[in-house]
């Protein structure tokens, strides 16, 4: 009822026909999207690349932050100010910095490729966030399971690879796939260091064609890949909590 | 011969709360030893104390004449030699039943899978869950699980098994198949301390009962006489309303 309002809101508008024209044109689409599309496979492979890093440095990070006693206090610490500080500065900021500002030091064998730092950054941001994830799921791996298996023997270690980490791992996969979401849009923000990904490629062709269409050829392949992912994140939720009312259940 | 097990003078305390004051307690080798009590006694916390999940604020545990309590002790190398099982059985519910008792073996004994598994599941079919070696613990009825827990404590061959109310967790039709396991080690020679509310099993399996109050040994003595004919008052009134409560 509301979207109808609304479409019929602005189908009316005295505006309608220029926005149509500048935003819906479905040659201006046609004639984008190939170059678009090819554009997209950049902002694949930097989700791809960064994804397998972080998924590597935020357990490294989240299995630091559950080490106990005094003796790893200066680790522990490291870790929280290292997440909390890059889940506070804005991805934007640290793409900005990391992608102008390191390659501009011209330091022999620190690589100038824009793209390579914008993975960098996105790996930075997006470990902070991630370990956290991992941390929630370790601290919901109730104590007497490490209890049963350091009992038998397991050293911490042992008992975190054997016993704790499996379970804690199972049960944050939908989140972690929520982040897997983020981060695929955020690789548009490499675009804002001069990488031509779907974004970029999408501005410059906007700005040829004084037509914003591009934008929204863009905006069909991110969501062509976000939403089945959401989709997938929901039935696995779904799947969990059926299981845990039919283990209830007995 | 040193005694397989020694407490002595083991204090304990959970913030201001003192919860084992001063325990002394030795078990010969081959010996069951049932710790009897109301709950928040102190029971489970001694058990804890014993395999070093609970580190004693003073006094000392021996084992075999190896002093486990105090600096430098190994304590992964102390708990391969002591089996413990817990009244809500923690197995690992990612694994199956297989998985769960070879665990141990293979990664801190170092055994070949084959020699392991060929252990577990000669194990497994002595107390009679050779079909289940396959299953995960979600599949199995509460007195299952916890006789593969016991299981996968025996595979690491300890000198000493501390069970923790381990039918408490459990629907009365299933008490029996639990005890029967622990019948077996008894008459086998496994030296256990057992904490339990079943008394009468308790009155059948041990060598010797112990009485705890408010974190002491407050009475000890063979089953007959503990049961028969408790010298303390909070010894009779303890029993007394156990035998209200139908449990004896």
């Amino acid at each position: 009822m509301f979207v109808v309002a609304i479409g019929v809101l602005i189908t009316r508008s005295p505006g309608w026909d220029e926005v149509k024209e500048t935003f819906f044109n479905w040659d201006v689409f046609k004639d984008s999207f190939p170059e678009i599309a090819e554009a997209f496979l950049l902002n694949v492979k930097i989700f791809l690349i960064a994804e397998i890093f972080i998924l590597v440095f935020a357990l490294m990070l989240a299995v630091l932050r559950s080490l106990r006693g005094p003796a790893f206090f200066p680790l522990r610490a490291l870790a929280v100010v290292y997440a909390d500080f890059f889940r506070g500065v804005p991805t934007i900021l640290v793409i900005a910095v990391l992608g102008f500002g390191a390659p501009a030091l011209q330091l022999e064998g620190v690589p100038t490729d824009v793209v390579f730092w914008g993975i960098v950054s996105l790996v930075l941001v997006y470990t902070a966030y991630v370990s956290e994830v991992y941390r929630a799921g370790i601290e919901s791996v109730h104590p007497s399971q490490d209890a049963a298996a350091r009992s038998l023997g397991l050293t911490h270690g042992q008992s975190l690879r054997f016993v704790v980490l499996p379970q804690a791992v199972r049960r944050v996969i939908p989140p972690l796939l929520n982040d897997f979401i983020g981060l695929q849009k955020d690789t548009a923000l490499v675009g804002t260091l001069g990488a031509v990904e779907a974004f970029n490629q999408s501005q410059i062709d906007a700005s040829a064609t004084f037509n914003y269409t591009p934008y929204l050829a863009a905006a069909v392949l991110f969501v062509a890949i976000t939403i089945p992912l959401a989709r997938f994140t929901d039935w696995l939720v779904a799947r969990d909590r059926r299981r845990q009312l039919a283990a209830a259940g007995r | 011969m040193s005694d397989a097990l020694l407490v002595d003078g083991v204090r304990k305390s959970f913030g201001k709360l003192e919860v084992l004051r001063g325990i002394d307690l030795a078990l010969a080798e081959h010996e069951v030893v049932c710790l009897i009590g109301a709950s928040g006694s102190g029971k489970s916390t001694l058990l804890r104390c014993v395999n070093l999940l609970e580190p004693v604020d003073a006094g000392r545990i021996v084992v075999a004449g190896e002093q486990i309590t105090g600096r430098g002790v190994n304590v992964n190398r102390v708990r391969r030699r002591i089996g413990i099982v817990f009244q809500a059985f923690n197995l690992f519910p990612h694994m199956s039943v297989l998985r769960n008792v070879t665990l141990a073996p293979r990664e801190v004994l170092g055994r070949s899978r084959q020699e392991a598994e060929a252990a577990a599941l000669e194990l497994l079919a002595r107390f009679g869950l050779a079909d289940k070696a396959r299953e995960y613990p979600d599949r199995l009825s509460g007195g299952q699980q916890q006789r593969v827990a016991i299981v996968r404590a025996l595979a690491m061959q300890p000198d000493l098994m501390l069970l923790d109310e381990v039918t408490s967790a459990l629907d009365p039709e299933l008490v029996a198949e639990v005890l029967a396991v622990i019948r077996e080690l008894a008459e086998g020679g496994m030296t256990m301390l057992i904490a339990t509310h079943e008394m009468s099993f308790a009155r059948d399996i041990a060598d010797r009962v112990c009485f705890l109050d408010d974190g002491v040994i407050l009475e000890q003595g063979p089953p007959g006489q503990m049961f028969g004919a408790p010298r303390e008052e909070r010894t009779r009134q303890f029993l007394q309303r156990i035998v209200q409560a139908g449990r004896l």
